[in-house]
């Protein structure tokens, strides 16, 4: 299974759900596959989806699922230690772990060498790390969610993209939409 | 010791609405960033890098909640692509309390080599930035945060060393 097809079985799960989702070919496939309002789709900077997460659970209760990959947490490894030192218990971290960096032309990640972001993410203090095959999970995500703590889930896949188009939508736009839609879940 | 200067500031954040703010530190900044986390009605978070802080403020903004990051000037090249690429193209307000190291005043000369770019960067960037060299000027501070919340863009606030020593 590739990054893609993991996308497409979850896609029930994050219907209604915050979702920050990681820049390139994750935000692409997803925009494609199940577009919705509170899909916040990034359209630049490398490495920060994580963060965006994080940020966003700390100051409201609703669920959120970042879907980042190995190589973005990669580029911001020190957000693990962020992440396990200040833990909101309504933020799941995703990590799509294909070992490669998959918008630039898979060219491998250490991720799919000596580094394992499993033990990364448990040695910098992170409680509830579940690392998975592709096909565990949906079935991992929802047990992350109905379990109310903090997770991350290292989710370990083939490397590989399908041929989508780059979301051509507004930035402001999207930023908008997926602030609205928090304020209504809100009030 | 916190200083009536630092408290002002904080005051100013939290007047403002400022409810979540992440820190990088620098002694400068030191009695700010403890007034900060003392504070009930602020969300403090320290961050390793500053980029990694744009992105926890841009998540809290998403969610409601305005936000501000604390960090020095030499930090402005580590940030420079998250300011462009989520902060100003996202259209969200960031205000930037910035130690301006290697202003007159300063003991470590490698700390003007970033002082130098600290202005032109800005300019480059457009954002706007505000100087304060007296702590006279936190009695603008209240202006600068809400011009910030209002045309949606990150601004820098640059606290140098003359600002600090007349800190009372
Ligand atoms: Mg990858």
């Amino acid at each position: 299974m590739i990054r893609y097809d993991i996308l497409k079985e979850i896609v029930p799960i994050l219907k209604d759900r915050l979702v920050v989702c990681n820049i390139g070919s994750p935000s692409q496939e997803l925009y494609q596959l199940f577009d919705q309002p509170s899909n916040f789709y990034m359209l630049g900077t490398m490495g920060l989806c994580s963060s965006i997460g994080l940020g966003l659970a700390q100051v409201q209760d609703q669920t959120v699922i970042a879907i980042d990959g190995d190589g973005s947490v990669l580029t911001n490894l020190a957000t693990l230690s962020t992440i396990a030192n200040n833990p909101a218990d309504n933020f799941i971290l995703l990590i799509i772990d294909n070992g490669s960096y998959g918008s630039t032309g898979d060219q491998p990640t250490y991720a799919g060498m000596a580094t394992s972001l499993t033990e990364v993410a448990l040695a910098c203090g992170c409680k509830n790390v579940v690392e998975c095959s592709a096909k565990e999970t949906s079935t991992e995500l929802a047990k992350a969610i109905s379990s109310e703590q903090m997770t991350i889930i290292i989710s370990k896949c083939q490397p590989g993209n399908v041929d989508v188009s780059v979301i051509d939508e507004d930035p402001v736009y999207i930023a908008n939409r997926f602030s609205n839609c928090i304020k209504e879940l809100r009030s | 010791m916190p200083t009536k200067t630092d408290k002002a500031i904080v005051d100013s954040l939290v007047r403002n609405e400022i409810g979540y703010i992440t820190s990088v530190p620098c002694k400068q900044l030191a009695g700010v960033i403890e007034l900060v986390e003392a504070n009930e009605s602020i969300f403090h978070i320290p961050s390793n890098k500053e980029d990694e802080g744009m992105g926890l403020c841009a998540g809290a903004y998403l969610g409601g909640t305005r936000s501000a990051i604390i960090m020095q000037n030499t930090a402005l090249g580590v940030a420079i692509n998250s300011l462009v690429t989520l902060i100003q193209f996202y259209h969200i307000p960031l205000p930037m309390l910035i130690s301006y190291r290697g202003e007159v005043g300063e003991k470590v000369a490698c700390q003007v080599e970033m002082a130098i770019h600290t202005k032109p960067l800005l300019k480059q960037l457009n954002i706007p930035y505000y100087h304060f060299y007296n702590s006279d000027q936190v009695a603008t501070l209240d202006g600068i945060l809400q011009h910030s919340q209002m045309c949606k863009k990150p601004v820098a606030i640059l606290t140098d060393a003359s600002f600090w020593s007349s800190a009372s």
